[in-house]
């Protein structure tokens, strides 16, 4: 039985659109002129317990609003959503010691404090024990390697720590169910390694359920089996990672080496030039086409190596975005 | 499928019996405060400044101890210094400000994490006054000691030749009627605040509201200088149970107890329904804004 569960849900706002200038103003003033937007339109979801699932979209596809909705924060329009047996909007106490919402963009340290006293609010608010809270603090804190940041002021720490803090508050009441917005967002590199490395062992240590959305791939490839994509609002796909590269992209790319340059002209005949460096020669060739055209090549062009590869995930998602496709 | 796992000792708050629950409760209330007056403590500059800022009955205690001396009023010029004394003392314990830190957190999107608490999001807000007011008492306490020195008459009355000396139960009656006061206060902010989940900017109604505050509570002019009809009406409108009941306590003068504690329990409860109601409705309409 899938732990998180969305039938037709949708989300509706009605939003004033003012002009600009004072003649926008006093329109706007007298004569409020609204707008209806559907910030996500029925969409079907199931997810299994013990699953990390990426939830990708290029910005205002929706994501947000479908966490908010699946945490119970904002009421759906329309459609039915259950997390963990629950309905999210019954904002149930049971329900809501089950899950847990991480916001790159957003915090809950209290800023002047140290983390630690927000971290013994939370504890006290999920009736953790002191036994669990200082196991726990210990555990987690020395995975995110932020043993020696809990006694300073928030607002000393770096993003990085900072992040690492409110993950830890985040997950200090062992939630079943993750819901992460931007986790890593604008963390260096080896704070989003330690951040994806912490994600994961939590998850296989405690078999939670993660639905995950990012706009760093790399998150998403260390992550995740299976993503779900949303654009304006819709459903596009979900399935495997590697799926959508099947699914969306009719093309392979090709490496060519040459042992002297070519006119682009003549490379061109070939298939979609994606980049030309002195002698190395990247096509986009459809998939059908494949066969016979590395066979071309290899007769027409003095070849010195060739390798057949998927193009990058993020040029796959960068194009679907791009291009919207329908599911 | 296999069942999940246990994930936790965590128990819920309603499955534990209710010696247990009283445990938690107060293991909450020791908490929520002890990390809330370390936050004050933070804004130590600022409550002094604060303390100031809320001085208006030691601006009228100067305005009605003169006014007292040159006629005859309902209270004693040295009477009038102890009530405005009083008025000060309680207005510290009531001072309320969830408008603005609710409004702040709806239009930043701040209140998301704790929408998402198993806890009503009012709890905070009231540890984070309570921390408040124990912040400001050394604060208060030192204006005050200024003020009787500078006015020794206050805490004796050199018509009468007697000290200020109230009744101990009167002392004793004094401490819920300011609690129940800063409750009403809190209860009549906290419901206009909510509107936040509509029109998202709600401090102009709260100070519409401060209007009948100012005048009705007593912190401008004690009630018993108010004709006689406008007193018996006020009585019934929760604005003088805020300021002038608890301090008449305070000063030991004689006043309807019974008729007191029993307004400020309808006012209290009917506030408290009021405020339910529009919450239930007000969580609808919160669409996370900026998260």
């Amino acid at each position: 039985m899938p732990i998180i569960e969305a039938q037709q849900l949708s989300k509706s706002y009605r939003v004033a659109d003012k002009q600009p200038g004072i003649g926008g103003t006093l329109r706007h003033l007298f004569r409020r002129q609204y707008r209806h937007i559907d910030a996500v339109r029925e969409i079907n979801l199931a997810i299994e317990p013990g699953e990390i699932v990426g939830f990708l979209g290029p910005n205002g596809a929706g994501k947000t609003t479908t966490l908010k909705m699946l945490t119970g924060l904002i009421h759906p329009s329309a459609g039915r959503a259950t997390v963990a047996g629950f309905t999210p909007f019954d904002r149930k106490p049971a329900f809501l010691r089950q899950i847990s919402l991480v916001m790159g963009n957003k915090q809950q340290l209290i800023w002047d404090l140290p983390a630690i006293d927000s971290l013994r609010m939370n504890a006290a608010v999920y009736n953790v024990t002191n036994h669990d809270f200082k196991q726990r603090i210990d555990k987690l804190a020395t995975m995110l390697e932020i043993t020696d940041k809990l006694n300073q002021p928030v607002r000393k720490l770096s993003l990085g720590e900072r992040m690492k803090c409110e993950l830890l508050v985040a997950l200090l009441h062992h939630p079943r169910v993750l819901f992460l917005d931007e986790p890593t967002l604008g963390l260096d590199i080896n704070a989003q390694n330690t951040v994806r490395q912490f994600i994961r062992t939590y998850t296989q240590e405690h078999q939670a359920t993660v639905l995950l959305t990012s706009h760093y791939m790399a998150d998403i490839t260390a992550l995740c089996e299976r993503v779900v994509v949303i654009h304006k609002g819709g459903l596009l796909y979900d399935g495997l990672l590697d799926g959508i590269k099947q699914r969306f992209t009719p093309y392979r790319e090709i490496c060519v080496e040459l042992e002297q340059p070519v006119e682009r002209e003549q490379l061109a005949t070939y298939g979609e030039i994606e980049s030309i460096d002195g002698r190395r020669v990247t096509l986009l060739i459809e998939r059908e086409k494949l066969t016979a055209c590395t066979a071309r090549l290899l007769d027409d062009l003095p070849v010195v190596d060739l390798s057949i590869a998927d193009p990058p995930i993020e040029q796959v998602i960068g194009r679907l975005f791009e291009e919207g496709h329908t599911a | 499928m296999t069942p999940p796992p246990v994930y936790s000792t965590n128990s819920t708050a309603t499955d534990q019996p209710v010696g247990q629950q009283l445990v938690t409760f107060l293991r909450r209330v020791r908490v929520f405060l002890a990390v809330y007056y370390a936050l004050m403590i933070e804004y130590r500059g600022e409550i002094l400044l604060w303390v100031f800022a809320t001085a208006l009955p030691l601006i009228m205690l100067g305005l009605w101890y003169q006014a007292a001396s040159d006629s005859t009023f309902a209270l004693s010029p040295d009477a009038m210094l102890r009530y405005f004394l009083a008025v000060f003392f309680v207005r510290q314990l009531v001072v309320v400000w969830v408008i603005h830190e609710f409004e702040w957190e709806i239009v930043s999107g701040r209140l998301t994490p704790y929408l998402l608490w198993p806890l009503d999001p009012a709890w905070r807000y009231v540890a984070a006054h309570l921390s408040e007011q124990l912040a400001r008492v050394p604060f208060f306490l030192l204006v005050m000691g200024l003020v009787i020195w500078m006015f020794p008459e206050a805490l004796h009355d050199t018509e009468t030749g007697t000290w200020w000396s109230p009744k101990s139960w009167q002392l004793l009656l004094a401490i819920p009627a300011i609690y129940s006061a800063w409750l009403m206060r809190f209860l009549i902010q906290y419901t206009i605040a909510l509107g936040a989940f509509w029109v998202e900017r709600v401090q102009s109604f709260e100070n519409l509201a401060m209007l009948p505050y100012l005048f009705l509570s007593g912190m401008a002019a004690p009630l018993d200088v108010f004709p006689p009809l406008a007193q018996k009406i006020a009585m019934w409108t929760p604005f003088p149970y805020m300021i002038y009941f608890p301090a008449t306590l305070v000063t030991g003068r004689a006043t309807n107890i019974v008729q007191g504690f029993a307004v400020i329990t309808a006012w209290i409860v009917g506030l408290f329904l009021l405020n339910r109601f529009i919450w239930r409705r007000g969580v609808k309409n919160y669409s996370a804004m900026g998260a």
